[in-house]
């Protein structure tokens, strides 16, 4: 146990890295799914195919890759932000792609009556979209948005392959230090499950408070 | 154009024509502001000269970089069957009728399934040789990724046996077959087709954490690419090109899984229509991209 008090701060200052780097990216990706998305199912083929193209090519490219490119390579060509922005810049970027999907996938349940009725009363594509769509399609995908966010609080851990010194890398130190590697390694797999519970219970509240029930 | 995305706009009358060919030029100047930024951008540093190309259309690069995906379907393929089977077994554990079973299956799937595959990895390389386990080098990288796959398939696995109607099951009794055989005979083959697309898309999924590699100093592709840009000096060239690898081989998977998708959209009669991954998620039959975020 003295393993973890003595380097609480360490580990501690490890979890705040991982829980802001999981608030910011959620915050990035949650706006550019929204904005692929509506590129996606907008009238202009040519937006259409642009939206296409960023989810498929950011879905089968591996996030370290993505990473390492963005971190290492791009310094090269004079492009160069801080560690903690790069990583956070990169995962919004990755789980953007699929959170794009899956809020496609709540604006494809929303009935074509509702659409039809939106245009009628003379609503414009992004009124319609504003108004009607996104707030019914975004209640029907809360699930799996929060299955996203978990992924992405796991793939949080990525950013310590680059060297941002989140939980996964702090608790890594720690044992470098103490050689007490179940130890430090269980605490931190469970700071991770609890922070996965966390999301998980709090996208069960939303949905509870928001799902229409039909 | 798929139909589900018409919902939003009617057949384009002259004004909204017009403003689609606005948004088609605004769009088009945009990307095209885009890609002329990044050209200045490689120009002005001097990555565009022929000479830091010139390396990646010689062959030993390229059988190097070969090598290094070789490197990694291995690797993906060792987890994916590896992970495949324990899988399977967890979600039978995970549907059983024991309960103790029920218990350790569940209490498996639900930890590995919110651990880090890097922290699992950390624990291989840094953890287990303390206590005497040191696994060779493509061991260190799939251990600890089927112990996180394994968590993912079994869930794939779970929801495809629970989707099937359960009438299959209580026909297979009625007719006299033990439980295992119903599974064997009735329930796994029907799950198991119905599952297909997911599974190929779990490959995909699969496939970008064997990019792990990188961390355990296993030669796979993405570390090929680190350890030649070190030798070159040409850091992003070899970085964009071992992307582009990536994406060749993960876009034909994805590509294959929407073609299963389709096939069983067919043999299942739903809709009529090909159901791609463009069909609203239905819970019931889970689409090759949604069923597991990464």
């Amino acid at each position: 146990m003295d393993a973890l008090t003595a380097h609480l701060s360490v580990l501690g200052h490890g979890l705040v890295t991982t829980v802001q780097l999981t608030v910011v990216t959620t915050i990035g990706a949650m706006l550019l799914g929204i904005v692929v998305a509506t590129l996606r199912i907008s009238p202009v083929p040519l937006l259409r195919t642009i939206g296409t193209l960023y989810v498929e090519v950011l879905q089968n490219l591996p996030l370290l890759a993505l990473l390492v490119l963005f971190v290492f390579a791009l310094p090269q060509i004079g492009i160069q932000f801080p560690l903690f922005t790069s990583a956070a810049i990169v995962i919004a970027a990755y789980q953007g792609a699929y959170l794009a999907e899956a809020i496609r996938a709540g604006i494809n349940t929303v009935g074509k009556g509702q659409a039809e009725a939106a245009r009628a009363i003379g609503l414009t594509f992004s009124q319609s979209l504003r108004y009607v769509i996104l707030p019914q399609g975004l209640r029907a995908v809360i699930q799996p948005i929060g299955n996203i966010c978990i992924a992405l609080l796991m793939n949080t851990s990525l950013a310590a392959a680059v060297g941002v010194v989140e939980l996964t890398q702090a608790a890594n130190n720690v044992n470098l230090v103490e050689a007490q590697p179940i130890l430090i390694f269980t605490g931190a797999g469970l700071a991770y499950m609890l922070l996965a519970l966390i999301i998980g219970q709090f996208t069960g509240l939303l949905e509870r408070r928001l799902a229409i029930v039909r | 154009m798929n139909q589900t995305q018409q919902i939003l706009f009617d057949e384009p009358g002259p004004r909204a024509r017009r403003r689609i060919r606005i948004a088609t030029v605004i769009g088009a100047v945009a990307l095209v502001g885009a890609l002329v930024a990044a050209v200045q951008q490689f120009a002005s540093h001097g990555e565009l000269a022929w000479s830091r190309w010139e390396p990646f259309t010689t062959w030993p690069i390229w059988r190097y970089l070969l090598n290094g995906l070789w490197a990694t379907l291995k690797a993906a393929a060792a987890t994916a069957v590896l992970s495949g089977v324990f899988g399977l077994l967890l979600a039978l554990g995970r549907l059983s009728t024991n309960r103790l079973l029920r218990w350790l299956a569940g209490g498996y799937v639900e930890i590995f399934r919110t651990v880090p595959a890097l922290l699992l990895i950390y624990v291989t390389l840094f953890a287990l040789p303390a206590y005497g386990l040191n696994f060779p080098l493509f061991w260190k990288l799939v251990v600890p990724l089927v112990v996180s796959n394994s968590a993912a398939f079994a869930e794939i696995f779970r929801a495809g046996i629970q989707a099937l109607d359960r009438g299959q099951t209580e026909a297979g009794l009625a007719v006299g077959l033990r439980r295992g055989q119903v599974l064997r005979l009735v329930v796994l083959p029907q799950a198991l087709l119905q599952l297909a697309p997911s599974l190929v898309s779990q490959l995909v999924g699969l496939l970008k954490d064997t990019s792990l590699g990188f961390v355990v100093s296993y030669t796979e592709l993405l570390y090929s690419g680190q350890v030649l840009s070190t030798y070159t000096h040409l850091l992003i060239q070899t970085f964009l090109v071992v992307s582009l690898i990536y994406l060749a081989v993960n876009a034909s998977l994805s590509k294959f899984a929407r073609i299963l998708q389709a096939r069983n959209g067919r043999l299942t009669g739903r809709g009529g229509v090909p159901a791609g991954p463009d069909t609203p998620a239905d819970p019931a039959s889970p689409s090759p991209e949604g069923s597991i975020a990464r």
